[in-house]
């Protein structure tokens, strides 16, 4: 059996359970949360095995349909392909156990986790893909069965704030799709590989600037980068809390991030005015966004505002181009897919126990939810960037690149927008779990076995997170991931020879 | 070149009517419309003068023929419109169960 079997798993593992699931979940009671769960930890197993594979044996490549490279569909696995599948796999297999507990609030499990399931297959799909019209088919999938997961608890804001995302994101879908149709008129080729390949031989035009500006709209408006930010801080506090942290922690990173790096990097080329644009974006999210969650006292409003912010970060990171950036950047991506998850679920168990989301209503948790209070505590401290935690090393790498790279603005944006984030932390910190415990709360509950679990594990990736940046892992897990953007075009002569 | 403007007009009618429109419904068919505008440019682009069909004949010697690739993607992207479009309508029928009317600028209750 040749190796490359293992891409197309990604996408057929979880369809098969969401299949399963949408079958006879809505009978036996105990089967969704049973396939959910398997299914995402097989996903994890699988994922991780791929990183040996890929650092052994270098790219793989999978023909679909057994149609040769320029013609058919390609799933490519390379190492920024590897990369977000343990970032996705990994934050997906905490929130499916998760959510063992904290679904039972709502009717009907089996159709959550179908939509869950169909979004798991949307955003593998998405990342193993070489092929651009596949790669909008598969960010469709995740996108449709997001707009259903915003809205599933079928409640006034719940319904707004679905409607306002999905004809957003709508539009940006169709961005995407024009500047496909542009790129298929100019290059007559939908591989991506070969895409590259003609794009090299023609150099640049005014139409592959026109492509760009599409794709900048239309990936940026799935990122939620700062102008087109406006439906996240709706959708994400809206949708069930393991869905927030699924949707912050790992859709908008695959579905925009992920697309923005290859499109750029390796079909298109980058080159300093696209790498001006990233950076600017990037920034510009970066402080926009921690203004606008300090004035915050919705707990999940306040973190879907920091998100826009963390990921500025990634963006900036990427945007500068230097192999210590793009390191820094995709260090940052899976730092904060951890603690935004963590903190998505931590809101997530204060609601299930208080029924509240509103910081100003809380007060003196620590006293009876001593493992959320501690795991928030360890979260808020990772996206503030204090020292031994994941965050501080990533913002410190994505600082010290700006630094070489001569852009001081830059840095001194993101050491500013750092102290903001830390400040705004310590008011969650403050009003949610220190202070005087209210005569209100005197009878919470810590929440149950399963919630504690997940964010427990979640805590320690948190604290233990900087050791990815140690040389022996780094070397089979983010260099391999950056190297790929490195690259930029080579990556078709890359594909081409790669194993099949 | 006349019908690539026409083209991009009927695109533009689309954005308009989703940037510009109250009712929920007219918002939902500016998608439509700027969604079909897509579909027919991806359509357009493959098209050939005076191009034939491209079916392989030994007899016909093929010179100048429609690109065929473009039109099944289309139907691809025609499947996924509506599946957006019926989850859009699912939203505006819910919506309307709770707010009582499609006015979106009664409907913000969020914001922040």
């Amino acid at each position: 059996m040749a190796m490359s079997n293992i891409i197309p798993l990604f996408v057929a593992i979880s369809l098969l359970g969401a299949f399963i699931i949408s079958i006879i979940g809505k009978r036996l009671k105990w089967l969704p949360d049973l396939i959910g769960s398997l299914t995402t930890l097989i996903l994890l197993v699988l994922s991780l095995i791929t990183v040996r594979i890929v650092a052994t044996q270098g790219i793989l490549v999978y023909n679909v349909g057994s149609w040769k490279l320029p013609i058919g569909i390609v799933l490519v696995l390379d190492g920024l392909t590897v990369f977000m599948l343990v970032t996705v796999n990994l934050i997906a297999f905490f929130v499916s156990i998760y959510s063992i507990n904290y679904m039972e609030r709502f009717t009907s499990k089996w159709k959550f986790y179908t939509l869950f399931l169909l979004m798991m297959a949307g955003m593998n799909g998405v990342v193993v893909t070489g092929d651009m019209f596949n790669l909008f088919v598969f960010l469709e999938i995740a996108s449709v069965a997001s707009y259903a997961l915003v809205a599933f608890g079928t409640e006034r804001h719940e319904l707004e704030a679905a409607f306002k995302y999905t004809v957003m994101s709508t539009v940006g879908t169709l961005f995407i799709l024009l500047g496909i149709v542009f790129l298929y008129s100019y290059t007559s080729t939908l591989n991506m590989a070969d895409m590259a390949n003609v794009l090299a031989q023609k150099g640049m035009s005014n139409i592959v600037v026109m492509v760009s500006i599409l794709f900048i709209v239309g990936f940026g408006l799935k990122a939620a980068l700062v102008p087109f930010h406006a439906w996240l801080p709706d959708a994400h506090p809206s949708a069930p809390a393991p869905i927030s942290a699924m949707l912050s922690g790992v859709l908008i990173k695959s579905l925009g991030i992920y697309t923005l790096c290859r499109v750029f990097y390796n079909v298109i080329g980058i080159n300093s005015s696209l790498s001006l644009v990233l950076m600017v974006l990037g920034t510009l999210s970066m402080v926009i966004g921690v203004f606008l969650a300090i004035g915050q006292w919705d707990f999940k409003r306040l973190l879907a505002y920091h998100s826009i912010s963390q990921i500025g970060y990634v963006i900036l990171g990427i945007g500068l181009g230097t192999p210590l950036g793009i390191i820094g950047g995709l260090f940052h991506l899976f730092n904060h897919s951890v603690f935004k998850a963590l903190l998505f679920l931590n809101s997530g168990a204060v609601e299930y126990a208080t029924g509240t989301r509103d910081l100003q209503k809380m007060g003196g948790l620590m006293t009876k939810m001593p493992i959320t209070g501690t795991t928030t505590l360890i979260a808020s401290m990772s996206i503030a960037g204090i020292p031994p935690f994941n965050g501080f090393w990533s913002k410190l790498i994505i600082i010290i690149a700006a630094v070489q790279a001569n852009r001081l603005g830059y840095a001194f944006w993101a050491v500013l927008a750092s102290i903001l984030t830390l400040a705004s932390f310590m008011k969650v910190m403050k009003y949610a779990f220190f202070g005087e415990l209210r005569n209100k709360w005197s009878e919470v509950m810590e929440v149950p076995f399963f919630m504690k679990i997940a964010m427990v594990i979640l805590a320690l990736i948190c604290v233990v997170g900087g050791v990815l940046f140690i040389s022996n892992i780094n070397e089979i897990f983010l260099k391999p991931a950056s190297d790929v953007l490195l690259e930029g075009t080579k990556y078709a002569d890359i594909v081409f020879k790669g194993i099949q | 070149m006349i019908i690539y403007l026409l083209c991009l007009m009927l695109f533009c009618c689309g954005l308009y009517c989703i940037l510009r429109k109250r009712n929920i419904i007219k918002i939902i068919l500016g998608i439509i419309i700027a969604e079909y505008a897509v579909n027919l440019f991806f359509i357009l682009v493959a098209y050939r003068m005076e191009g034939r069909s491209p079916i392989l004949s030994s007899e016909v010697e093929i010179v100048n023929m429609v690109d065929p690739l473009p039109q099944a993607l289309v139907l691809t992207s025609i499947v996924i419109g509506l599946a957006t479009t019926a989850l859009l309508v699912a939203l505006a029928m819910r919506i309307y169960e709770k707010y009582g009317t499609f006015d979106i600028t009664k409907i913000k209750e969020l914001k922040g």
